[in-house]
């Protein structure tokens, strides 16, 4: 039997290493990466806690995460290809247009 | 079982380096990419196979094709990307994510960590009936709701995505 808390423990340390890929990194695309990296460190616990618990509601909850990191990484990545028509490069410290 | 656990475990974190540390953003993808697998293998160790098989085919499959093909659609030369502009900023961002990992860490870590009671579904139950089977009937008894305002959202994002990404002419 695998202990829950190492399984959390892993969970956790993925989710600092999205959370450190999306301060660290200046790409948009990884920046992106990074935030699906960090939407399956949650799924990870909450597959863990369905386990430990006895539920199926968790796994049902993963379902829902998925469809929405689905339709987020879409619309994001056609947001990505249109700020690159007009500012012509990927780096995020360059779409400052809603800055004052 | 426990050895194969931490196998996939290390695996998986040496992706999530990957995505972190690789210059080149199609070999981040692509480590990404191994640690969505690992993750998989990890989830059918904890007796669930659904997730196991939609993270391999919807996150390995389909988001990470995605992302590979617009990698591939914008050509990313700019090298100012690697550049370490001011550094006290990055070391403020580690200090930063160790802080809330060892919020985290100590509050999974907690001896008495603060389970709810047990759930109507252990496991002889779900290997009987069948975990796709209970999914199922979950979705579309309890949670029926929210699978059609999941419906709606995908609409609206293929739809988005279209009148978002098309050329305009003027």
């Amino acid at each position: 039997m695998i202990p829950i808390e190492h399984i959390l423990l892993l969970s956790a340390l993925l989710f600092i290493i999205g959370v450190l890929g999306v301060m660290l990194r200046r790409n948009v695309i990884v920046i992106f990466m990074s935030i699906e990296l960090m939407l399956n460190a949650v799924n990870l616990s909450f597959v863990t806690f369905a386990k430990s618990l006895d539920s199926m509601t968790g796994v049902v909850f993963i379902f829902f995460i998925i469809v929405v990191a689905a339709a987020e990484a879409v619309v994001g990545l056609s947001i990505i290809l249109s700020i690159f028509r007009t500012r012509k490069t990927l780096n995020i410290d360059k779409f400052n247009l809603l800055k004052w | 079982m426990l050895t194969i656990f931490y196998i996939f475990a290390v695996l998986s974190v040496f992706g999530a380096l990957g995505v972190l540390f690789l210059r080149n953003p199609i070999h981040c993808a692509l480590s990404l990419v191994g640690t969505f697998f690992c993750l998989g293998a990890i989830y059918v160790m904890l007796n669930a196979e659904f997730v196991a098989v939609i993270q391999v085919l919807v996150y390995a499959g389909a988001i990470m094709v995605l992302f590979l093909f617009v990698l591939m659609l914008l050509p990313s030369k700019d090298s100012e990307q690697y550049v370490n502009k001011w550094s006290v900023g990055k070391i403020l961002a580690g200090l930063l994510s160790l802080g809330i990992f060892i919020q985290i860490a100590s509050l999974f870590t907690a001896n008495e960590l603060q389970l709810g009671s047990k759930g109507e579904y252990p496991l002889e139950v779900v290997e009987e009936v069948g975990s796709i089977t209970l999914i199922g009937r979950l979705l579309f008894t309890d949670y029926i709701l929210s699978f059609e305002i999941i419906a709606i959202l995908l609409l609206v994002a293929v739809i988005g995505a279209v009148v978002i990404a098309k050329r305009r002419f003027q």
